[in-house]
């Protein structure tokens, strides 16, 4: 009888959440989970699909120019990706009990982010190529850490995202190579765009541990798996030999492989430009946001059509069954 | 009018038709009501850009002249384009887009099922897949156009604007001349008249479920098969092809 009590009373919700993340198990939306760990994967499940979804602008804005037919099928294919991950995210995180009108809203009022890699233009053809190789690289070397979150809807849609992101790469690679083989022309293209996007997209991955206010609390929630520092030099070890073969130039004379760490060396990146970018000074902040802003404002009426249809329909319906 | 030179015409017209519209929808990812819609504008989009690549693919070969898609699709000016009038009629509100897409669709359906039985095996083969597209195109496009009908004042106000700022391009879909006279006797292809009907079926009946009407005064502007387009092609084609043109020769 004693035992049974002992079994009834069990633990608390808290002592649970802990039990679930010292085992490595997910954390499931029915679950209890403090105040903080749900703020936090909202904050960082809505900043990802935001990033999603003003990452459709930078690259859409070749599709029409794009230099061939091929090339231009392929980027719409990419760029509808990027929508759909946009909304495994937001269904991701409205398992957290807040709507997508709400996160909407809360990127139009500048008051959640997006990556700051979104808000450098593409000025040339080869920035396609770019983003696909660098950008989406980086983002698959976070992702590919986080399919080993502790909240479960988010660890299961960074799987199923990370597979088209490696597609992207793939394709962003090939771009870089037929240039990089092409003309003169094209072989400029693509070394300016590499001298352009390199150390954005290093930065991208976050700030270093030691000034990342968020790392040590994801780290004991389990939200973060690897550091900032981590995955960046991943993605550099793994990025380099690519530029390499390439036959283009990393942007960085202090880049050297150091044998003791088994790793490439690389240089100081300029954190206050990253900060100046993630306070909403960067080159194209206030485009992304406007060109977002503008596109919501004029889907009003017809948001609003389709909800006064529907509206209509059950009515109908309604008054049939009756 | 050789078989070859009328087949080549044909499959550019099927071809550009298909371009010049999914280069338009390509410029409205991102810009949509909402995720969902951006999602689908760019299944569409895709369905149109890979037609356009198997038609002009096909018609390169028959031409024999060396040339590829990327070549028709970037190298020609706006007086050899052969797509109907229709296609290069500008974005616009999402209205307009609906009402441009219900007109192609409802158009394209009868013309691929048409086609699918064309003794051309080739292009037989394309519109049978493309027809399965263009049918699905048509369930979305008469959905919205329903729904924005029936939706609010507003909608419906603007609804009715683009139908009424689309319809005058239609008839341009339906245009034949020698080229398809020369084929549909051979039976490799769909004679435009005769798909007429069906076009006017779906429309009507789509548009009297959204309480829309078509406008009552008759103008048409036709030309577009015969390279005699609007003013908009002119400004659509530098977009599409300067990047192409400026590095000529090369891989892409
Ligand atoms: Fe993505
Ligand atoms: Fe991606």
């Amino acid at each position: 009888m004693e035992q049974s009590t002992v079994t009834a009373a069990g633990p608390t919700p808290a002592e649970r959440f802990d039990q679930l993340i010292a085992a490595g198990e997910k954390i499931e939306p029915r679950d209890w989970m403090p105040e903080a760990y749900r703020r936090t994967m909202i904050r960082q499940i809505a900043q990802h699909a935001h990033s999603e979804v003003i990452g459709q602008q930078p690259e859409g804005n070749w599709i029409t120019r794009a230099p061939s037919l091929r090339r231009k099928a392929i980027l719409v294919a990419k760029v509808q990706d990027e929508a759909g991950h946009g909304l495994y995210l937001y269904s991701a995180c409205e398992t957290l009990g807040i709507s997508r009108d709400e996160l909407n809203d809360l990127l139009h009022q500048g008051r959640q982010k997006y990556s700051s890699i979104f808000n450098y233009p593409t000025l040339s053809w080869a920035d396609v190529g770019a983003i696909g190789w660098l950008v989406d690289g980086a983002a698959i070397a976070n992702q590919v850490a986080l399919t080993r979150t502790s909240y479960g809807p988010y660890a299961r849609a960074m799987v199923r995202v990370c597979k088209e992101e490696s597609f992207h790469q793939r394709q962003g690679f090939e771009i870089m190579m037929t240039l990089a083989r092409g003309s003169e022309a094209q072989r400029e293209m693509a070394q300016d765009a590499l001298n352009r996007w390199w150390w954005p997209s290093l930065a991208m991955l976050g700030p270093p541990d030691e000034q990342s206010t968020h790392t040590e609390q994801s780290m004991q929630w389990g939200i973060k798996v690897e550091t900032n520092d981590e995955i960046r030099q991943k993605f550099v070890d793994q990025t380099v030999p690519q530029a390499q073969f390439l036959g283009l130039a990393v942007p960085d004379p202090a880049l050297a492989w150091n044998e003791e760490r088994g790793h490439w060396d690389f240089g100081e990146i300029d954190w206050d430009a990253f900060w100046e970018v993630v306070r909403g000074n960067g080159p194209c902040n206030r485009e992304r946001l406007a060109h977002k802003v503008k596109a919501w404002e004029d889907g009003a009426w017809v948001r609003e059509a389709a909800l006064a249809h529907a509206a209509k329909q059950e009515g109908r319906g309604l008054a049939a069954t009756a | 009018m050789s078989t070859s030179a009328a087949l080549f015409t044909y499959l550019l017209r099927l071809g550009d038709d298909n371009l010049v519209l999914g280069q338009q929808l390509g410029a409205l990812l991102s810009r949509m009501p909402e995720l969902e819609s951006d999602i689908a504008v760019a299944n569409v989009c895709l369905d149109h850009l890979g037609q356009a690549r198997n038609f002009l693919t096909y018609a390169a070969e028959v031409e024999g002249a060396g040339r590829d898609e990327d070549q028709l699709a970037m190298l020609r000016d706006e007086r050899g384009f052969r797509n109907a009038v229709l296609m290069e009629q500008p974005n616009g509100d999402f209205a307009h887009t609906m009402a441009r897409q219900l007109f192609v669709d409802a158009y394209q359906v009868p013309l691929y099922e048409g086609l699918s039985g064309s003794v051309d095996d080739r292009l037989a083969g394309i519109a049978e897949k493309a027809a399965k597209e263009a049918r699905y195109h048509l369930r979305h496009s008469c959905t919205w156009v329903v729904r924005l009908g029936g939706g609010t004042e507003e909608s419906h106000r603007r609804m009715q604007v683009a139908i009424d700022a689309m319809w005058p391009f239609t008839s341009d879909l339906f245009a034949a001349d020698e080229v398809e006279a020369a084929l549909v006797a051979d039976g490799l292809a769909v004679d435009p008249v005769s798909i007429r009907p069906r076009f006017d079926t779906a429309v009507n009946g789509v548009l009297a479920q959204a309480g829309l009407r078509l406008p009552e005064d008759p103008y048409q502007r036709i030309g577009g098969r015969q390279g005699l387009h609007t003013e908009l092609l002119g400004h659509l084609l530098p977009e599409l092809q300067a990047l192409y043109r400026a590095n000529p020769g090369v891989e892409w």
